[in-house]
């Protein structure tokens, strides 16, 4: 019988944020924090917007979304800390890394729920 | 038995700098800084735009300064490198099976960038239409 | 072609060295002559007191396994001619302590190896008394690639996980794992879960891929960790899922 972990789960998440940053953030990175605020493509219509980014369906998108790509940041860069920069205060490190990413998800949460 | 004196070499914390694949390795678990900082620059933006028209138009006003130009024109790169990582080792991290037989490796990856390509173009058409 | 290399090759007397030191050796400069055979160059010749381990000089008995210019190699199969004009560094295999000269001690692995059950497990009573388990040839295929592994560590060496966690259990043993998991005579995939699930298991791995990079038999200790984790994350996830005494 296989002993619940949470390192599994903890890596599944990572995952998915992985290709979440992978497949969705490139062309909403580039397009809101590039191309729209250089002038390259038209700013859209403010109650345009509203109107699809208050959607349900992108409503939950966002928020699962967010929540993974969160996960996969502080997953990945706890990792970094060990690896990279030889941090030897693991516990220490792991508690900001997630509690970074909890926070940024209550945050998402407070965000999306007033749009609905 | 023995015991035998070994000599153990400690291990530089500057170990990424010495050899390229090392520090394409730490760039590329470096972007997930700037994934993190994508969703919070996202997330403002999903506030300003709950606040009306107003706010809106402030937040692309403050995301075209230079300062925050500069930061995300860093942070895109970044974020394509992770893009282009994660791809490419993807074939590697699952065996991809269709009917029971394994999809070479070169197929996993073009089918990937197809699916970028077609997010990519709905979430344009999406925002922009 | 000069007609010499120069040979700048780590040394360390555990009696009288109190940290490793560099000997430099010019060695005749072959078409045909690996860094092993510029080694024996100056063990026979040169310097009798130089230690290192080899054996078959065909790549299969994986001892020969140094760290040439920085990369982890079998050193009968890396040529000079590659290097010139020189000078090439030829430093024990990193990661692991150093016995004498360029030997290491492995006894880490050694200790972990048996860890992973690399051996047939089966949950009935056949034994070969009954005959031999068959397995036809896509079966083989299934694991071929990785039963290839000779053990020579370069893997480990390779690795800066393994360099900075020694408890890590490491990329050939993972990889070992996975090959007898996929054998087709084998019933052993969960025993071997319980042990790679735990933290030194496969939680530690950040997917350096450097492991699967210099592995001389193409063996892909990187791949056979990253589908451990997801065989691990789907499993628990079933753990979570499904009642107790169900799974
Ligand atoms: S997996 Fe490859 S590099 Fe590692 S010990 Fe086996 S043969 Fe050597
Ligand atoms: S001497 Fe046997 S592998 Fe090199």
């Amino acid at each position: 019988m296989t002993k619940r972990r949470v390192e599994p789960l903890v890596w599944l998440m990572f995952s998915g944020g992985g290709v979440m940053a992978a497949v969705f953030l490139p062309i909403l990175a580039f397009l809101f924090a590039l191309a729209i605020p250089l002038g390259w493509v038209a700013r859209p219509d403010h109650v345009h917007l509203l109107a699809v980014v208050g959607h349900p369906v992108t409503l939950v998108v966002l928020l699962g979304m967010f929540v993974l790509m969160l996960v996969h940041s502080a997953h990945r860069f706890r990792y970094t800390l060990y690896d990279g920069l030889q941090v030897k205060r693991k516990t220490f490190t792991a508690v900001l890394c997630y509690g970074a990413a909890f926070i940024g998800s209550i945050a998402a949460v407070n965000v999306l729920a007033r749009l609905a | 038995m023995t015991e035998v004196r070994t000599y153990r070499r400690p291990m530089s914390i500057w170990w990424w700098t010495k050899k390229r694949s090392y520090f394409v390795f730490v760039m590329r678990e470096l972007s997930s800084i700037f994934v993190a900082w994508f969703v919070v620059f996202l997330l403002l933006l999903v506030r300003a735009v709950g606040r009306g028209g107003a706010a809106y138009d402030d937040f692309l006003d403050w995301a075209a300064s230079p300062g925050i130009v500069v930061l995300n024109f860093i942070a895109m790169g970044f974020l394509l490198l992770h893009t282009v990582t994660w791809f490419n080792l993807t074939p590697q991290a699952m065996a991809v099976r269709v009917h029971g037989r394994p999809v070479p490796p070169a197929v996993v990856i073009a089918s990937q960038y197809v699916g970028l390509v077609v997010v990519s173009a709905f979430v344009y058409w999406l925002v922009t239409r | 072609m000069p007609d010499s290399i120069r040979l700048e090759v780590t040394r360390y007397r555990p009696d009288t060295d109190s940290e490793p030191q560099r000997q430099e050796y010019d060695v005749p400069l072959r078409k045909e002559w690996t860094v092993l055979d510029g080694l024996n160059h100056v063990k026979n010749e040169v310097d009798t007191t130089l230690s290192f381990r080899w054996s078959c000089r065909m790549g299969i008995c994986g001892s020969c396994g140094m760290n040439v210019d920085g990369e982890p190699k079998l050193t009968c199969a890396t040529f000079l001619t590659d290097y010139a004009p020189g000078p090439v560094r030829v430093e024990p295999l990193a990661n692991f302590p150093v016995v004498r000269d360029l030997v290491v001690d492995l006894f880490d692995f050694m200790e972990r190896l048996p860890r992973v059950k690399p051996w047939i497990i089966r949950d009935d009573d056949v034994t070969e008394v009954d005959g031999e388990y068959l397995q036809t040839p896509e079966e083989l295929d299934a694991y071929k690639q990785f039963s290839m592994c000779i053990n020579c560590m370069l893997c480990y060496s390779a690795c800066p996980v393994y360099g900075l966690d020694p408890t890590f259990i490491g990329p050939a043993a993972i990889a070992l794992a996975e090959r007898y998991d996929l054998d087709s005579r084998d019933h052993g995939a969960r025993e071997r879960l319980d042990v790679l699930i735990e933290h030194e298991g496969v939680w530690g791995c950040t997917f350096v891929g450097e492991c699967t990079r210099v592995c001389p038999k193409h063996v892909d200790p990187a791949g056979a960790i990253q589908r451990y984790k997801l065989k691990a994350a789907k499993e628990s996830v079933k753990a979570f899922l499904l009642p107790r005494g169900t799974r």
